[in-house]
């Protein structure tokens, strides 16, 4: 059995591995930087395109390898060495794979506590999903009330607390990398510090309906006085409805639900039809 | 035409068809009349005299087909028509259209009617990437876009992945256990004629009032359960389905538990046995959920019942949990058994033992439970409980470990060998080694809940499916098929076309994928008709590689047809394999084995003189020599 050179293989490894980090990085795959999750987020990112370069280097080689030196002659009917395993190397190539993943768990949790504490002085905004549009609540300013279009100051943390009342949507501001699902019934956050001023697009990320392409608010990040001056420009407030918890919103639907009983039962079944498709 | 019509086949097939229908619609409009009710209901959501029929008709169907008659008669203590095997082998290309209960026919009837299904999938994936080619709307409506993907992701996995999976092993693996046919052929047989009928009803949907179901193949609740009718077509149409793959599973356990040949214990089946005894140990246990979970929301659309239903109790986020429960492990139906033929190919065109064959087993096993842990990785940010993401994410990464080492594995194994090119199989199995590496690293990235939070429900995502379904299941569904064609069809196919569906597909694979994960990392959400105009260019080069890829596809077909029909004699073994069905005929006879063989060695005894996995009946014992094999017809 000749011996593998198995240097050479590990500088193939680390030449492939390198490179393919090297171009990948190059790269600024999520975009535009545009909260305080983004920079922890990204950097995550990186460090898992360097070790999946090298992990994808290794199946590389060791294919590219295996097929340049034990490809078979035309005609050669022979079989391999009767090689039927190795427990050591099986041991190694389980127990590596599993430190590698648990550290990354760890990461990744550290990462994610990171990114979600909230601070005390973090100031709420309240985002409705409807289909297909999106309208805001600012509870700190009187519950005022825009529509389609979002303003949020730079630097401060503000806890986005999500509602829908008709189907699951989701909140993405791609730049701020954040994102959370508004649900019918349960009441969501999702907790954003912008530290870009800027123009940015709400996506709306969960499948809605027809209109689902086209869920889309602008989202504008500026200084706390310009943001002060446009919450103050606000006319309109909330819509009473809008602000219920969902509790209070179901309780409120019984009592509609109650008060409309007297009218005599027409005989259709009542279904729920939260989305109204034509 | 009398007895036409009373003996089980397609004339009393049709008149149950018609009567089933006929019973449901007025038995509908009959008790809706008696309550006092107008005859029809037309809300969106109802249509119940749509709705019953699209189930009584197809039991019609399988009354008049035949399929329940031999437990009918049974059940009723008449006496059961004597076994002339009629409805048994094939003989003549009509056998295939019949209730048929030789293994080796379901087989084929299920790869064939499951390539068909592909390549209707194919058709409506490309009409998308059409719409998808530029920004902006130009082909499709938004509604009608919705229905694309819908039925696209379902035809795909729920009538080709799935189940072409169950015919190819169907076909080999009761051959390669030394078995005469499945434990219960007539359950095997019903098992694939429920499938066409699932098909049909999802197909049916696009005719319904309000289009196809449209809510993805994921089908959220509510948006679900207040969709049109279509919907609840989907909901019907995942039944037939889904007990077509619990009735097949069922038949596998049994099989593999009871009816190898003498000789073969557990460690020594070959592992795409130990394959399909993994996946169907997933079918027994997932299903039923996905089953439930489309019953519930189903109940929750036409009997007013409020499972989903949150202003009346219901808990929206319980239907993902439930629908997760299977999918999950579904994800996994959709690739072990892929794992398996990897393994048979890899060994015998390297010839070489499986490296570690016993951790590669523990593998699968491993993988099969960690699998019932890890569903709700696809709700980090659906607002369930917080507290769940973490632990979730642990089982999520761990599972990558088995996978590794089925990867490293297949590495080890052709170390040393020998390793022979020449066929289209082994070309398969090689670049999925690569290919779906790819897809198992987006998975751990979007295991990474932080990394997920951004790329969920993005292109990211559908890059990462389709590395692993296509770029893992599909590479190696087309493996199987043109390793086992020779066996199938007792032909060789062409070599040269397959080389050139080899590299279309490969390429076209990966010009066609791997953008999708620039553009969904860049901020492209999935499930949109259209896109801002920054992904024009990444959007065109997907779209003209997907039509690359779908056009290479009809090299296979052509090469498939052709060569079942002209393709030079395969004799028994082309490859020179070990495992039993290559020590039968090509196609093998009617009952498989005059007598049954005895096991007395692993399965992948190559370079070892001497050393046998079987002895076939006949033989006289062990030291026969190793038959020669047969011929080989490989183009360099
Ligand atoms: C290394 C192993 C794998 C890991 C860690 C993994 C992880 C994940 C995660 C976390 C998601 C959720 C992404 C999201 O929606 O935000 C996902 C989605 C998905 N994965 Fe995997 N995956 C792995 C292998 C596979 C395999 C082998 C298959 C199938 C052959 C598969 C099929 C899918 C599918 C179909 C989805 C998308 C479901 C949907 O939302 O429509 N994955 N995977
Ligand atoms: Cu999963």
């Amino acid at each position: 059995m000749t011996r593998l050179p198995i240097f050479k293989m590990v500088l193939a490894v680390i030449v492939v591995g390198l490179i393919q980090s090297v171009v990948l990085l190059q790269f600024n795959w999520f975009g535009q930087e545009a909260s305080t999750a983004a920079k922890p987020i990204d950097t995550m990112m990186d460090v898992t395109i360097v070790l999946s370069s090298f992990i994808f280097a290794i199946v590389c080689v060791a294919l590219g390898y295996a097929l340049y030196k034990w490809r078979a002659k035309p005609g050669d009917e022979s079989d391999g060495l009767p090689i039927h395993g190795n427990t050591k190397l099986e041991v190694i190539w389980t127990l590596i794979p599993v430190m590698i993943v648990l550290g990354l768990g760890g990461y990744s949790w550290a990462v994610l506590n990171d990114i979600e504490k909230t601070k005390a002085d973090a100031i709420h905004v309240n985002a409705y999903a409807q289909q297909f549009a999106w309208t805001f609540g600012y509870p700190e300013s009187g519950n005022k009330w825009s529509e389609g279009e979002i303003h949020v100051p730079v630097d401060r943390q503000i806890i986005f607390d999500l509602r829908a009342q008709d189907v699951i949507h989701s909140f993405w501001v791609p730049e701020w990398r954040m994102k959370k699902d508004a649900v019918p019934g349960l009441e969501t956050d999702v907790v954003v510090t912008p530290n870009r001023e800027g123009t940015f697009q709400l996506v709306c990320a969960e499948l809605c309906g027809l209109g689902h392409t086209t869920m889309r608010a602008k989202v504008v990040v500026e200084s706390q006085a310009e943001y002060d001056k446009w919450v103050a420009g606000l006319k309109s407030e909330v819509p009473e409805d809008l602000l219920l918890t969902p509790d209070q919103y179901i309780e409120k639907q019984k009592q509609l639900e109650e008060q409309s009983s007297g009218i005599e039962d027409s005989g259709v079944i009542e279904t729920n039809k939260p989305n109204e498709q034509d | 035409m009398a007895a036409a019509i009373r003996q089980p086949g397609w004339y009393r097939g049709a008149i149950g068809l018609v009567l089933g229908a006929a019973f449901g619609f007025f038995l509908v409009v009959g008790l809706r009349l008696l309550s006092g009710l107008d005859a029809m209901q037309t809300e969106q959501t109802g249509y119940p005299q749509v709705i019953v029929p699209l189930i009584t008709a197809p039991f019609g169907f399988l009354f008049g087909f035949g399929a329940f008659d031999y437990w009918f008669r049974w059940a009723a203590g008449k006496p059961t028509i004597p076994e002339d095997h009629s409805g048994h082998g094939a003989t003549r290309w009509q056998d295939y259209f019949k209730f048929n209960t030789d293994h080796k026919v379901i087989g084929t009837q299920y790869v064939v009617t499951t390539l068909f299904f592909f390549l209707i999938g194919g058709l409506l994936a490309l009409l998308m990437r059409a719409e998808l080619a530029q920004p902006g709307a130009q082909i499709v409506a938004a509604n009608t876009f919705n229905g694309l993907f819908s039925t696209h992701a379902v035809v795909m996995i729920f009538l080709f992945i799935i189940p072409v999976f169950a015919g190819l092993a169907n076909y080999v693996l009761p051959l390669m256990i030394g078995a005469p046919d499945m434990a219960f052929p007539r359950l095997n047989a019903l098992s694939f004629w429920l499938l066409p009928i699932a098909g049909i009803i999802f197909l049916a949907s696009f005719l319904a009032p309000g289009g196809s179901f449209d809510a993805g193949w994921t089908g959220y609740a509510p948006l679900s359960t207040g969709a049109p009718l279509g919907q609840s077509f989907f909901n019907i149409g995942v039944q037939f389905a889904g007990a077509s793959s619990i009735a097949t599973a069922l038949n596998f356990l049994v099989t593999i538990i009871t009816m190898r040949a003498p000789g073969m214990n557990i460690w020594r089946m070959p592992l795409l046995v130990w394959a399909n005894l993994s996946t169907s140990l997933l079918v027994v246990g997932a299903t039923p959920f996905v089953a439930g979970a489309q019953f519930m929301v189903f109940f929750d659309r036409i009997l007013g019942m409020n499972f989903f239903n949150f202003l009346e109790g219901g808990d929206v986020v319980s239907y993902q949990h439930i629908f997760w429960f299977y999918s999950h492990p579904a994800v996994y139906i959709m690739m072990l058994p892929g794992f398996g033929i990897i393994s048979e190919i890899i060994s015998t065109h390297a010839r070489k033992p499986v490296f570690g064959y016993r951790l590669m087993a523990l593998a699968l096993i491993g993988i099969v439970v960690l699998s019932y842990s890890v569903w709700a990785h696809h709700m980090f940010v659906a607002g369930m409980f917080s507290w769940l993401r973490v632990p979730i994410m642990i089982t999520t990464l761990l599972i990558a470990v088995p996978t590794g080492i089925k990867v490293f594995s297949w590495l080890g194994t052709l170390f040393y060998g020998k390793i022979h090119t020449y066929s289209t199989a082994m070309l398969f199995a090689l670049a999925f080694i690569v290919t779906f590496t790819i897809g198992g690293i987006s998975g751990v990235q979007l295991g990474m809940i932080p990394l997920d939070i951004h790329v969920s429900d993005t292109y990211f995502v559908v890059a990462h499916i389709h590395f692993v379904l296509f770029g893992g299941s599909v590479f190696t569904i087309f493996a199987g098929i043109y390793h086992w064609f020779p066996k199938m069809t007792g032909r060789m196919y062409d070599e040269r076309l397959g080389r050139i569906h080899f590299w279309g597909t490969v390429i076209g694979t990966w010009m066609a994928f791997v953008p999708m994960h620039w553009v969904g990392m860049d901020g492209m959400p999935r499930r949109v008709a259209d896109y801002a105009s920054q992904y024009g260019d990444w959007n065109l080069l997907i779209s003209v590689s997907a039509f690359v890829l779908g056009a290479v596809q009809l090299v296979f077909l052509y090469n498939m047809i052709v060569s079942w029909r002209f393709g030079p004699k395969a004799g028994n073994n082309p490859w020179r394999a070990n495992s039993i069905e290559w020590h039968v005929s090509s196609p093998p006879p009617v009952f498989n084995f005059d007598e049954i063989p005895r096991v007395v060695g692993g399965p992948y005894e190559y370079g070892t003189p001497g050393a046998r996995h079987v002895i076939m009946g006949g033989e006289e014992s062990a030291d026969v020599p190793e038959p020669k094999p047969t011929t080989v017809t490989a183009p360099s």
